[in-house]
């Protein structure tokens, strides 16, 4: 792990001019590296993405496969000893039946059929993809041998749902849906922060006046009862992709205030400073101004500010859709598959069914770990 | 302090005005206008409408005319608490609306307090023992609270409650008392049953605030006049309580507003999961339901009811903080 190599040469006088000479983003991630937990964060992060990119190899089964017997089927334990012996990992079958009483399905493991775990094996005909968006493929990274074909491949790791639809898959490819919402969401707001915190920051004056007041606006009105109402607009016969986008817009709407003040907040603690008079005084254009003297010093800051921002738009996206006023099935994303957790009755007698939840939580506090640790670096000239 | 309020109140009102807007874009934004649906909705139910009937309420609601004066209308209903007939419960609005109004407010109430009496102590030992176990594990703690959605949170302590205790901690009420007039045993029955939202509510709001008044305790704690005091030899707890904290309090007071709104914000969704008797539901299936006459005018209220709340924060905070005065 980067994380682990010394970036520091031993002799310490060549290590302080070194840094003396260091670039601005050398530094930066020098001190990044200083901060472990953000370490960590990163490298989860960087694990979400991969799963998001690789949901379809890493999802033993086709997420929208049914199949009404293994309703509501428990987590299989995988096991790795054969009384004591170690050996290949392999799962028992489980088996249902109805409780006489409650009439729930219950399982049990069937102690007589073991199928062992294999690796790289091919899927069924609706789960051919392509790999990395180009590579035709059907190889799932994980998988048992079918020993009856009418049957889906009784491999379920996290559980089943109410239509015994694999739970493992369905959070691979749920991943995909709600990190994508995040860095889209991010991206529409970074753009409105940016492009009006610049003009408020920069210009000053009446425009300063007018976005301040709008950010003022949007920062004071309870955002939860304003997203459910712009997400119950939306048409319900709007394709899924057109569904995306209008919910990561609804999103973005009410995030960019907070970027567009820490834009502000920089743009005019930057326009006093010496070096940007200097440039002013000798003719520079407006433009290079900004994009080659001002931009560069707070970059830094606003990748913070951005990375701090991305987990509430998950969350934002998540609370929606777990009410069913956000994306809606065959979508799939964390909220989506939460929507089935949303009775306790529910949740009584399934509780793997928050186990997306788990996802969301995970993802939150990695990214605030990340950012924090960003947060920190960000000015590495100051002495904390 | 006239000069304060009278400004703050000039801001106030255009907020008024636009969020009033904003809400009745809503009702206007599903095609076909409301009756259409209202219409539709009594056909669906064998209830068939005579064309003078409907003309009559078109007339009523002003659906004849244009934008402006339905505007004018719907805006005039409410400044009289005359929120129309909700479609789904075929009651006024403003009957359902009632105590629900009163528990989101008493919710939000004990919220709030919950929030402050915790964050405050918790901050404030955080920053004095920075870097000990206790700072580390609340600091653990306020990632965790801040990382977990509030209504995930609802569920989980749902989930735990029942599967060890076998009890079931939705609403605010026992089953005798949920229609019963308010006595006194009603009101200690809804203290055994409130805590649990207020917890889950509150967690979001304590930890936010716990990493402010720590990050404001610490940076005050490095200053010289800290140094003086202790070389003057008083008392280290008094002098952090007198001094630091003090100021420490400060900015984080004035976010009192905003956190205001988060909790509301918060409580909508959480009082949905937990089936209690406020706004929220109510909200919620009128949006699912398409009922945008009713999910307008819900939200105008709710807005409206936060920013009174803002408005009294920032009225209050005026009054114990000359510098905010003066800046405004």
């Amino acid at each position: 792990m980067t994380a682990t190599r010394n970036p520091m040469p031993i002799d310490s006088t060549s290590a302080e001019e070194q840094l003396f000479v260091a670039s601005q983003w050398k530094l930066v991630w020098l001190r990044f590296l200083r901060h472990r937990l953000a370490i960590v964060g990163a490298v989860f992060i960087i694990i979400f993405f991969l799963i998001a990119a690789f949901c379809e190899f890493l999802a033993p089964h086709d997420p929208l496969e049914r199949y009404a017997k293994r309703a509501f089927m428990p987590i299989q334990r995988i096991h790795f000893f054969d009384g004591l012996k170690p050996t290949l990992p392999y799962v028992y079958e489980k088996v249902g039946s109805r409780d006489p009483v409650t009439l729930a399905m219950v399982f049990e493991d069937d102690k007589s059929t073991k199928y062992r775990i294999r690796y790289f094996v091919k899927g069924g005909e609706k789960q051919e993809y392509k790999f990395l968006g180009f590579i035709p493929s059907n190889r799932h990274l994980v998988g048992v041998e079918k020993l009856d074909e009418e049957k889906p491949m009784p491999l379920y790791l996290l559980g089943t749902d109410r239509m015994g639809r694999d739970q493992f898959s369905r959070i691979m490819f749920a991943t995909r849906i709600s990190m994508l919402i995040g860095l889209v969401g991010v991206a529409l707001s970074l753009f409105l922060g940016l492009l009006l915190g610049g003009i408020s920051g920069y210009r000053g004056g009446w425009a300063d006046v007018i976005i301040q007041r709008v950010v003022e606006f949007f920062r004071a009105i309870p955002t939860i009862p304003l997203w459910l109402a712009l997400a119950a607009a939306v048409p319900p016969e709007w394709s899924q992709i057109r569904l995306f986008f209008a919910m990561t817009i609804i999103i973005s709407l009410l995030g960019w205030p907070r970027l567009a003040r820490e834009v502000r907040g920089r743009f005019l603690a930057m326009r006093s400073e010496d070096f940007v008079t200097a440039a002013r005084l000798y003719g520079t254009s407006e433009f290079v101004i900004i994009f080659r003297h001002m931009l560069p010093s707070f970059t830094s800051h606003i990748i913070a500010a951005t990375t701090l921002s991305i987990p509430g738009f998950i969350i934002a996206e998540t609370s929606l859709s777990f009410l069913g006023l956000g994306l809606r099935p065959p979508t799939l994303s964390y909220g989506v598959l939460l929507y089935e957790a949303q009775k306790l009755q529910t949740v009584a007698g399934a509780p793997w069914l928050l186990l997306p939840g788990l996802f969301v939580i995970v993802v939150v506090l990695c990214y605030n770990f990340m950012g924090d640790g960003l947060r920190d670096a960000a000015d590495p000239y100051s002495h904390t | 302090m006239v000069q304060f309020i009278a400004k703050r109140l000039m801001i106030f009102f255009p907020m008024l005005f636009i969020m009033s807007i904003l809400a009745f874009a809503l009702i206007q934004a599903p095609p076909g206008d409301y009756l259409t649906d209202y219409v539709a909705a009594q056909q669906a139910m064998g209830d068939f409408m005579s064309k003078d009937d409907e003309d009559a309420l078109r007339e009523q609601y002003g659906l004849n005319q244009g934008l402006h004066i339905q505007y004018m209308k719907w805006i005039w209903g409410v400044i009289h608490w005359d929120l129309g007939i909700s479609l789904e419960f075929q009651m006024p609005v403003t009957q359902l609306l009632n105590e629900r109004l009163l528990m989101t407010i008493v919710l939000i109430g004990f919220t709030i307090v919950f929030t402050w009496s915790l964050a405050v102590p918790i901050g404030i030992i955080s920053a004095v023992k920075q870097y000990s176990i206790i700072d580390y594990f609340f600091t653990f703690l306020s990632y965790l609270g801040v990382g977990t959605p509030n209504f995930l949170l609802a569920l989980i302590m749902m989930y735990i409650v029942l599967s060890q205790f076998g009890l079931n901690v939705t609403g605010l009420f026992s089953h005798e008392y949920i229609d019963a007039p308010w006595s006194f045993a009603k009101f200690v029955d809804m203290l055994k049953h409130i805590w649990v939202p207020m917890v889950i509510l509150g967690t979001d709001g304590t930890a936010r605030l716990t990493r402010i008044v720590r990050a404001n305790v610490l940076d005050e704690l490095t200053k010289p006049y800290v140094e003086t005091a202790r070389s003057k030899g008083l008392k280290e707890w008094k002098l952090i309580l007198k001094y630091p904290v003090r100021l420490g309090l400060n900015p984080f007071v004035s976010t009192a507003g905003l956190e205001l709104a988060q909790a509301f914000s918060g409580s909508l969704i959480v009082a949905t999961v937990m089936s209690l008797p406020t706004i929220g539901p109510l909200l919620l299936r009128a949006l699912l339901s398409q009922d945008m006459y009713m999910a307008g005018s819900l939200i105008l209220i709710t807005t409206v009811m936060v920013q009174i709340g803002v408005l009294i924060s920032d009225i209050v905070l005026a009054s114990m903080d000359p510098r905010i005065r003066m800046e405004a």
